[in-house]
C-alpha cells in the first residue's frame, strides 16, 4: 500500500548548508547525482533523514491501518479459495509493515516509537484505508484500485536513493502486483456474475475510483515538497504524471470489466493519447487528510484497542525473557519441536 | 479388517475438516487485531495453514459422499448440526490468553492425529495428514511457546491463562473419549488408536502445562458432542457471518 505522503518533508527538518557541513553535503550531493544508494551508516543531511523516515514509516503505518478494511471481510469471504487468498493478502501487508519498519529502524528510530505515533495522531498513513469496505466488491476494488495505484507511486521507490527502502520495496512491489491481479479477477468474477453481483462491482467502483486516483497526493502546481524530493531521488515522479499513468491504464481495464468509471467528464484526447479526468474534488481528500473521513475514528480506535489490549502480553513476553536469559529466551515447549519453516513469524 | 461405509468415512473426514475450518475461522477474526505485528502474522498464518487443510479434507469428503458436493457447498451450504467439528474448536476467542490456550490444546490433538494418519489405511488421508503434519508442529510451536511464556511471564498473564484454561479444559475430554466412529475408524486402520492418541496428547500438555507453570484443572464431567454434530451457541453465530454471501446469493459463482 501507499502513503499519500511521498513529497512532505518534516516541516522542521529543511536542508541546511551551514559550517563545516558544505563539503559533506556537496559529497552527498555528488553520490546522489552519480545514482550512487546512500546506506545508513553513510553522512546523510538531517533533512534527508527526517524525510525519510517520514515517509517510510507512514508507508509502514499505511500497510498496518491496511490490513483492517480488507480484514474486516476475512470471516465473511464467500468461498474457501477467496477467504485463503485473502488471509495471505492481508498477511502479506503485515510483512510490508515489518520490512519497512525495519527499513525506518536503519534510520536511527525505533519501531516502538513509530508505533506511539500513529497511535497519538501524530503521524499520518494512506487516507484511503480511512474508507469503509461495505461489500465484498470492495474487497476487489482495493486489489484492483488501491494496489494498483500503489504500484504506480512504488515501483519508482525501488530506484530510490535509500538502500534499505529501496530494496524493501523490490519485494513490496513483486507482492503487490499479485494483489492487483487478484482484485482485478474478483472483480472479474463479480462483472461476468449475477447482476446483483455486478451492480456490486459498479457500487464499489463508484466509491473507490475518486479516493484512488486521490492517493497520487496533490497536484503538481499545489504540491511545494515534490522538487526537493525528485532532487533526492527519493521521488522520480511527480504526483500528476503517476496519477496520469494509473487512469491511463485503469480505464480500459473498467472497460474491459463493463463496468463505468464514475466521472461524466472522462474523455480520451487524441493529441496527448491521454484520459482526461473532470476536477477533482480535493476539499474531500482534505477533509479525510485532516481526520474527518468515513472510517478515520474506527481505524485508528482500531489500533489503539489491540495496542491496550496486547500490553499485558507484550509484558509478559519482557517478564518472561528476564527470568530466562533475555531477549532469544525459548521456552522448551517451543524449541523442541523442529520448525520446519525457515521463518517463524513469532518472538523467537 | 472391517471395511468401513462410505457414510461413515463421510462423517469421519468431516470431523477434521469441520475442526480445521473453524479453528481458521476463528483465528481470522484476530487478523490485524493482534497484541503485536509479529502475532498477527503468526495467527494469519496458522488459519491460512487450517483453511488449506480444511479444503483438502472437504474436497475429498465430498467425493467420497459421491452427491456432487464440493468444499464451499461443504463448507457454506450447511446447518449447525450437520457440522462436525470438536465443540473447543467453535469457541470464542476473548482475549489472546483464551485463544492460545484452545490453540494449544487442538494443536497438541492434532498435531497426534495427523501423525498417526500419515500411515493410514487410507491413502488420500495419509497424504493430506503428510502436509497437515507439517504444519501442525510450527502451530503447536507458537502456541505451546506463547503458552509458557504467558504463564510464567507475569501475575496477569499467568491468571489470564490459567482462566483460560480453567474455562476450556471441560472440552478437552472430547478430543480424546472415542465413540463408535472413532472406534470403527481406528478398527480398519483408517484413524489412530484412541489410547495412542490420548498418551500422546497428555504428553505433550502436561510437558507444557508443566513448564506453563500451570495446573491441569480437574476433569469436567459433562460430554460434549461437537463432532455428532450438537454444537455449543457459539457455531450457530459464526456460520450466520461465514455463510452469509453465498446463502444470499445462492446463484452466484465467486
Amino acid at each position: 500500500m501507499y502513503t499519500q505522503a511521498l513529497d512532505s518533508p518534516a516541516p522542521e527538518a529543511r536542508p541546511g548548508s551551514s559550517g563545516g557541513q558544505a563539503a559533506l553535503e556537496r559529497r552527498f550531493e555528488e553520490r546522489i547525482e552519480r545514482d550512487e544508494k546512500i546506506e545508513p551508516k553513510d553522512w546523510m543531511p538531517d533533512a534527508y533523514r527526517q524525510t525519510l523516515i517520514r515517509q517510510i514509516s507512514q508507508h509502514a503505518h499505511s500497510e498496518i491501518v491496511g490490513m483492517l478494511p480488507e480484514g474486516n471481510w476475512i470471516t465473511r469471504a464467500p468461498s474457501l479459495r477467496r477467504k485463503a487468498v485473502l488471509i495471505a493478502k492481508v498477511q502479506d501487508e503485515g510483512g510490508h509493515g515489518m520490512y519497512l519498519y525495519s527499513a525506518a529502524e536503519t534510520l536511527g528510530i525505533a519501531r516502538a516509537e513509530l508505533l506511539e505515533q500513529l497511535l497519538d495522531g501524530r503521524a499520518k498513513y494512506s487516507s484511503i484505508f480511512n474508507y469503509p469496505t461495505l461489500t465484498w466488491a470492495d474487497v476487489g476494488a482495493i486489489g484492483w484500485l488501491v494496489d494498483g495505484a500503489a504500484i504506480m507511486n512504488q515501483i519508482p521507490i525501488c530506484r530510490c536513493s535509500y538502500g534499505p527502502y529501496a530494496r524493501a520495496m523490490v519485494r513490496i512491489c513483486k507482492e503487490e502486483s499479485f494483489h492487483q491481479r487478484q482484485g482485478f479477477e474478483i472483480m472479474l468474477a463479480l462483472a461476468r456474475g449475477t447482476g446483483e453481483q455486478r451492480a456490486m462491482a459498479q457500487d464499489a467502483l463508484n466509491r473507490w475510483w475518486w479516493p484512488s486516483i486521490m492517493m497520487f497526493g496533490p497536484s503538481d502546481a499545489t504540491s511545494t515538497h515534490t522538487a526537493q524530493s525528485m532532487r533526492w531521488r527519493i521521488k522520480r515522479f511527480t504526483n500528476d504524471e503517476l496519477r496520469q499513468k494509473f487512469i491511463d491504464v485503469t480505464v480500459p481495464q473498467a472497460e474491459f470489466l463493463g463496468l463505468k468509471i464514475p466521472d461524466p467528464a472522462l474523455r480520451r484526447d487524441e493529441i496527448s493519447q491521454h484520459y482526461l479526468t473532470g476536477p477533482i474534488d480535493w476539499s474531500e481528500f482534505k477533509a479525510v487528510l485532516q481526520g474527518n473521513g468515513p472510517c478515520n475514528h474506527e481505524r485508528l480506535q482500531a489500533r489503539r484497542t489491540a495496542h491496550e489490549a496486547g500490553r499485558w502480553v507484550r509484558e509478559a513476553a519482557a517478564a518472561y525473557a528476564a527470568k530466562h536469559g533475555g531477549r532469544g529466551a525459548q521456552p522448551r515447549s517451543a524449541a523442541h519441536i523442529a520448525s520446519p519453516r525457515a521463518e517463524a513469524p513469532c518472538h523467537e | 479388517m472391517s471395511s468401513p461405509s462410505a457414510e461413515a468415512r463421510f462423517r469421519y473426514i468431516l470431523r477434521l475438516a469441520d475442526t480445521s475450518l473453524i479453528l481458521g475461522q476463528r483465528l481470522g477474526e484476530w487478523v490485524g487485531h493482534a497484541p503485536a505485528l509479529e502475532e498477527d502474522l503468526g495467527l494469519a498464518n496458522i488459519a491460512l495453514d487450517l483453511i488449506g487443510q480444511a479444503r483438502l479434507l472437504l474436497a475429498y469428503a465430498g467425493e467420497i459422499e459421491g452427491r456432487g458436493r464440493d468444499e464451499d457447498a461443504l463448507a457454506f451450504l450447511r446447518d449447525a448440526p450437520e457440522f462436525r467439528n470438536v465443540s473447543l474448536a467453535e469457541q470464542p476467542n476473548c482475549d489472546f490468553g483464551q485463544t492460545i490456550v484452545r490453540q494449544a490444546l487442538l494443536d497438541a490433538w492434532q498435531l497426534g492425529l495427523y501423525e498417526a494418519l500419515v500411515g493410514s489405511a487410507d491413502a488420500r488421508l495419509g497424504e493430506i495428514a503428510a502436509k497437515a503434519v507439517k504444519e501442525t508442529r510450527y502451530h503447536l510451536r507458537f502456541s505451546a511457546g506463547w503458552l509458557v511464556r504467558l504463564g510464567d511471564g507475569t501475575a496477569e498473564s499467568h491468571a489470564r491463562v490459567a482462566q483460560g484454561l480453567e474455562a476450556l479444559w471441560r472440552f478437552t475430554d472430547e478430543l480424546l473419549a472415542p465413540d463408535a466412529l472413532d472406534e470403527e475408524m481406528a478398527a480398519a486402520g483408517i484413524a489412530p488408536s484412541p489410547d495412542a492418541l490420548r498418551l500422546r496428547w497428555e504428553e505433550r500438555i502436561g510437558a507444557v502445562l508443566e513448564e506453563a507453570k500451570l495446573e491441569r484443572p480437574a476433569a469436567s464431567p459433562y460430554p460434549w458432542h461437537g463432532k455428532r454434530g450438537v454444537h455449543t451457541e457459539h457455531l450457530g453465530h459464526m456460520l450466520g457471518e461465514m455463510q452469509h454471501l453465498p446463502r444470499t446469493f445462492p446463484d452466484a459463482a465467486w
